[in-house]
């Protein structure tokens, strides 16, 4: 009976291409769009934890201001370099502690400029946020002390400015100074939030500090702990240290902030996850509306066709009977609009991941599920019209023009 | 299977016994009698001719006799049995089993071949696939079809769907064939060839047939006719010659 059922759903399908077509289009797309969704979130969220994990699970970050919400934070007093200096001197553990202030500029080299972001800091830099020389060297402890006006460029930088030409020994000019770029950072490609992170000038901090930014501000301080000692314990002793040097009673809330990877990583995935979360919504929204398009088809399909109904009854076929052509009808029609959506999906998230430069995750579960829920509306959406049509009267619907 | 008629004095039961069958439509005021007390005995072999005008209660009867409706009031046997009593999926199965339709407008499927439609019926009784084939593509051919197994009801004639709703009918060889006016879409040179179908399935298959019809030519082909006038049977008259 069931095989009998599904063959004649098949047919009534083929009979009406087009209207069975537009009648999936809800389906498809609903079925789609969550798909494409999750698997553009999920590639999304692996690259975040891929790259923050990169950056190494042992870095601390100390920020001014205090933490208002996810990725928010309201002003407060910028650091000194003395903090920095007493992090390294109170806090044990330590491998190295980098603090930093950068901002926005043009620079020049001969007749070419470039606008990128000019980030001050010290030679240890360079080993808390992971970043490799690739030609030249780094500047040196001494240089860093002493506010030397030397600078190490990121790829970006120098292909803009430099072209072809090895950048190592020219001087490009940051507002009024005369930098000697004596080092090229190896390329590290797009970050997480999108931004090049090899769109990029480093200069000693007090050469920063004094030559260009003309304040003895640190926005940030970048702490690496070493290996096998807990990130818990060394934030706890940061912020003691950290309230005791901002003076804050008691009773006042940090106004810094102390984050570590697994923090970081937390909050930019869960705007990930809030962001795919509200779309995967509206996706539900779609298969909703693809689902009442089904039974709306459906209804008019049993009014179509009240005279077959009538003579099927009429030749002695049961209420259920009836009620399960109906309604495999539907769930074919969604079924197969949830076939159809989920090719059509995996065919736009490879393409967009493969533009976007995110990784493409097959995710077996949510195609599976994607599926089994269109099933599923078939059957919530069809019975109510099968139904319609196994209660019909024969008499009547065989009188039925 | 020869025809047993309830004068030959054997002891053959009634395939079909309406006693004080009524039907009532309608409530209060708004109430409508279709059928006012009817006593009814159809015998196994029988052809019988319905004929009446229009409300006269004709129809109300065949679908009461087609187990589609159920008496207000009265008493129907179908071989025996209570339809009055019986639910709606179990009136399902006796006509299932028991009862073939054919109608004025063939009410054959659309866009369907004609050997599906004819193996209709088997698939809710749930014959393996291959044999309904075979029993369909046969019912065909006793109607004269043969060759035309594939053209759907637009590509066949009047005359032509109406044998191929004959034989869906037949096709699970009913006991009674209940024919709602089956020649009056068809001109009369049709009219005779499905007429001489029912008589030829009535006399060798000995299937009991009931025939509503509006033409005293077609109720000639009957061996019994009954009047129908005002929702009672006026005349009930059977001929001499065919007995």
């Amino acid at each position: 009976m069931l095989a009998n059922a599904l063959l004649l759903a098949l047919r009534e399908l083929r009979r009406n291409v087009m209207r069975s077509f537009l009648t999936m289009l809800g389906i498809i797309i609903g079925v789609a769009s969550v798909i494409i969704l999750v698997t553009l979130g999920g590639g999304a969220t692996k690259q975040v934890t891929e790259q923050i994990s990169s950056l190494g699970s042992n870095l601390i970050m100390v920020v001014p201001g205090k933490r208002m919400g996810p990725g928010q934070t309201s002003g407060a007093a910028p650091f000194k370099l003395a903090d920095a200096e007493a992090i390294a001197r109170e806090v044990p553990s330590l491998q190295a502690v980098a603090p930093a202030a950068s901002s926005g500029m043009t620079a020049i080299y001969a007749n070419e400029n470039w606008s990128t972001s000019v980030t001050g800091s010290t030679e240890e830099y360079f080993t808390v946020s992971n970043r490799v020389i690739g030609e030249g060297r780094a500047f040196t402890a001494t240089e860093a002390r002493t506010g030397v006006s030397v600078c190490v460029i990121g790829e970006t930088v120098r292909s803009k400015l430099f072209g072809s030409q090895n950048p190592v020994g020219c001087k490009i000019r940051l507002k009024k100074v005369s930098c000697e770029v004596v080092g090229l950072l190896q390329s590290k490609g797009q970050s997480t939030m999108g931004t090049d992170q090899d769109d990029i000038i480093v200069v000693p901090l007090r050469t920063f500090q004094r030559r260009i930014a003309g304040n003895e501000d640190v926005s940030i301080i970048q702490v690496s702990v070493k290996d096998g000692v807990s990130t818990d314990m060394i934030k706890a002793e940061l912020g003691r240290l950290m309230r005791a040097r901002r003076h804050l009673s008691a009773t006042d809330d940090d106004n810094f902030n102390v984050m570590d990877m697994k923090e970081i990583s937390t909050m930019l995935s869960g705007t990930t996850r809030v962001l795919t979360g509200l779309l995967g919504a509206v996706a539900a929204v779609s298969l909703l509306v693809g689902g009442i398009g089904i039974m709306n088809i459906m209804l008019v399909s049993v009014t179509e066709r009240t005279r077959e109904i009538g003579t099927r009854l009429a030749i002695g076929a049961l209420e259920w009977e009836v009620l399960l052509q109906f309604l495999v009808e539907a769930v074919v029609l969604a079924s197969f609009g949830g076939l159809v959506g989920i090719t059509f999906a995996l065919a736009v998230s490879f393409g967009l991941a493969t533009l976007l430069k995110v990784p493409f995750i097959f995710n077996a579960p949510i195609v599976l599920v994607a599926f089994l829920f269109s099933g599923a509306i078939g059957v919530v959406f069809g019975y109510f019209p099968a139904r319609k049509a196994a209660r019909l009267d024969p008499i009547e619907a065989l009188r039925h023009e | 299977m020869t025809s047993g008629e309830a004068t030959n004095g054997s002891p053959v039961r009634p395939i079909i016994e309406l006693s004080g069958v009524t039907k009532v439509y309608g409530m209060g005021t708004a109430q409508m009698t279709a059928l006012g007390g009817v006593d009814l005995s159809i015998y196994p072999g029988e052809f019988v001719a319905v004929m009446g005008p229009s409300g006269s209660g004709k129809s109300t009867c065949m679908n009461i006799l087609g187990c589609l409706d159920t008496p207000t009031d009265g008493s129907y046997r179908f071989c025996g049995v209570e339809v009055g009593k019986l639910t709606r999926n179990q009136r399902a199965l006796l006509r299932r089993h028991y009862l073939g339709f054919v109608f004025q407008g063939y009410n054959l499927l659309n866009r369907t071949s004609a050997l599906e439609n004819v193996e209709l019926p088997l698939v809710y009784r749930g014959e393996r696939a291959r044999r309904r084939r075979q029993r369909a593509r046969d019912a065909l051919n006793t109607v004269g079809l043969t060759g035309w197994e594939g053209h759907t009801p637009g590509e066949l004639s009047g005359g032509q769907q109406q044998r191929v709703s004959i034989a869906r009918a037949i096709i699970t060889r009913p006991v009674v064939l209940l024919a709602d006016e089956p020649t009056g879409n068809l001109d009369s040179a049709r009219s005779v060839e499905i007429m001489n179908l029912l008589t030829s399935f009535n006399r060798d298959q000995g299937i009991t047939i009931v025939m509503v019809t509006h033409e005293p030519d077609m109720a000639q082909y009957a061996k019994r006719v009954v009047h129908f006038k005002d929702g009672l049977i006026a005349v009930d008259h059977t001929h001499e010659e065919h007995a």
